[in-house]
């Protein structure tokens, strides 16, 4: 039984938004939302949180709570406080950004972390976009690219393209049982934060890690790798290590 | 005396005094806040009144009493002050297990509940918060009590003590909860939570006069 997700939010329909959003990535993981008082006004309800706790633990299950504004954190301590020791133990709140943070446990939830890994995948996810946010001003237009057509660039999408346009590439299959979830996504995010280039990897920005899990990259799959800028050797070079090394995972 | 009635009493005026301060509470609120203090604590003592009322039996320890507001407040009132004062009174009734407080049992009681919400909140002396009102409420309490002061006195003390930290608190920039969000603008403002322990604090106070 996957790890599952509790979202508390001050707002119902803040949470059963994030929790939309979060379960189009992780089909079958259990995500509950908490938000709202019981009349649908603003704030958090300990009995609505201490529900969804009571849900999410059933059947000796684990869950990640990720939390909006300080009163939710507050709400869940008091449930948990107040919460039968062991349902307590297997319950951790996150600190994460919301959406963000959702999103990446959620997806590392679907690829069958347990509590720990649920919890560092939601709590990696504020740094690693705070990361993306401050690149350099040329990879907001890498990523516009990435984001938008191929056509941008005659290069893209034309496998025997020679080298002698700038971009260097290369092809791997990756080796992870379980995808480019969360936890390896976020390695390759941050490795490429190192390097000054522009690396894209299926035509997504290698330097978002909500891009490169969107792409839900299963084993075996095939991960096209593209670079440009000064480091694109480098970047590329240590991208095809930590790929065939399985990012540690293996 | 620091009895059963004396819980019971100390929350009926709580209810009272915090529906009197309903709207300055809001107003406070929304200077520095989402708005929402007066009416969420209003909510939430309403509720344990109703529960009080209710009770088929009469409540054996002080902590008996304590314990019901706690978990009534924390699944009434919404917004941080449920699991704030909730946290508070739960403390407070395990240190108040007993049907009577001597003066060392009102400090307990009290230095129990200071110690939930700093658990909960995380929050330390000087960010406008209601730490800010009940740490000299405590710190008062302590004294009083190793002065020889009755229960009634230690309890006077910490109100009166209460009153000065929460209007201690208005030049101070909050670096804590919603109105930090403020930064130089919460300054100049008294923190509504520091404002309603003061308030809290001298319903305990009355109620043992």
């Amino acid at each position: 039984m996957s790890v599952a997700l509790i979202l508390v939010s001050h707002v119902r329909e803040l949470a059963e938004g994030a929790v939309r959003l979060a379960a189009q990535m992780a089909p079958g993981v259990t995500i509950l939302a908490a938000g709202g008082l019981e009349d649908g006004a603003i704030g958090t309800s300990f009995d609505t949180v201490e529900a969804a706790i009571g849900r999410a633990t059933a059947d000796e299950g684990a869950a990640v709570v990720l939390t909006d504004l300080g009163s939710a954190v507050l709400t869940t301590e008091s449930v948990l406080e107040l919460a039968d020791e062991q349902v307590a133990a297997r319950v951790r709140i996150a600190d994460a950004p919301f959406v963000e943070g959702a999103v990446a446990a959620a997806v590392a939830a679907h690829g069958g972390a347990g509590l720990e890994g649920v919890l560092a995948a939601a709590e990696a996810a504020g740094g690693l976009f705070a990361e993306a946010g401050v690149e350099p001003a040329s990879h907001h237009a890498d990523a516009a690219h990435a984001a938008g057509a191929d056509s941008a660039t005659p290069a893209a999408g034309v496998a025997e393209q020679t080298a002698d346009d700038g971009v260097v590439r290369a092809t791997r299959t990756l080796l992870n049982p379980q995808g480019l979830h969360a936890r390896p996504a976020a390695t390759v995010a941050r490795t490429m934060a190192g390097y000054d280039a522009h690396v894209r990897v299926n035509g997504s920005n290698a330097a978002s890690v909500l891009e490169l899990m969107k792409l839900a990259a299963p084993q075996g799959a095939e991960l096209r790798i593209e670079a440009e800028g000064p480091q694109a050797q480098e970047a590329v070079d240590a991208l095809t290590a930590a790929i065939d090394e399985g990012f540690g995972e293996l | 005396m620091t009895d059963v009635a004396w819980a019971v009493d100390w929350v009926r005026r709580s209810a009272q005094v915090v529906a009197e301060h309903r709207e300055e509470l809001i107003e406070l609120d929304r200077q520095i806040g989402d708005g929402d203090h007066g009416e969420n604590l209003n909510r939430g003592f309403t509720a344990v009144v109703a529960k009080l009322d209710a009770l088929e039996q009469a409540p054996e320890t002080v902590g008996d009493v304590l314990k019901l507001v706690a978990t009534t407040l924390m699944s009434t009132v919404g917004g941080a002050a449920g699991p704030l004062y909730g946290t508070a009174f739960l403390r407070a009734s395990k240190a108040a297990a007993t049907p009577e407080l001597d003066s060392a049992g009102v400090v307990a009681t009290l230095e129990a509940a200071l110690e939930g919400i700093v658990a909960r909140g995380k929050a330390t002396t000087g960010e406008k918060t209601m730490v800010d009102a009940w740490t000299p409420a405590v710190e008062a309490a302590v004294a009083r009590a190793d002065a020889g002061g009755s229960p009634a006195e230690v309890l006077a003390a910490a109100a009166d003590a209460a009153t000065q930290g929460a209007q201690a608190t208005i030049p101070l920039q909050a670096t804590k909860g919603r109105a930090s969000y403020l930064g130089e603008r919460s300054v100049g403002h008294l923190d509504p939570g520091a404002r309603s322990t003061e308030l809290l604090l001298h319903a305990a106070a009355e109620a043992a006069a």
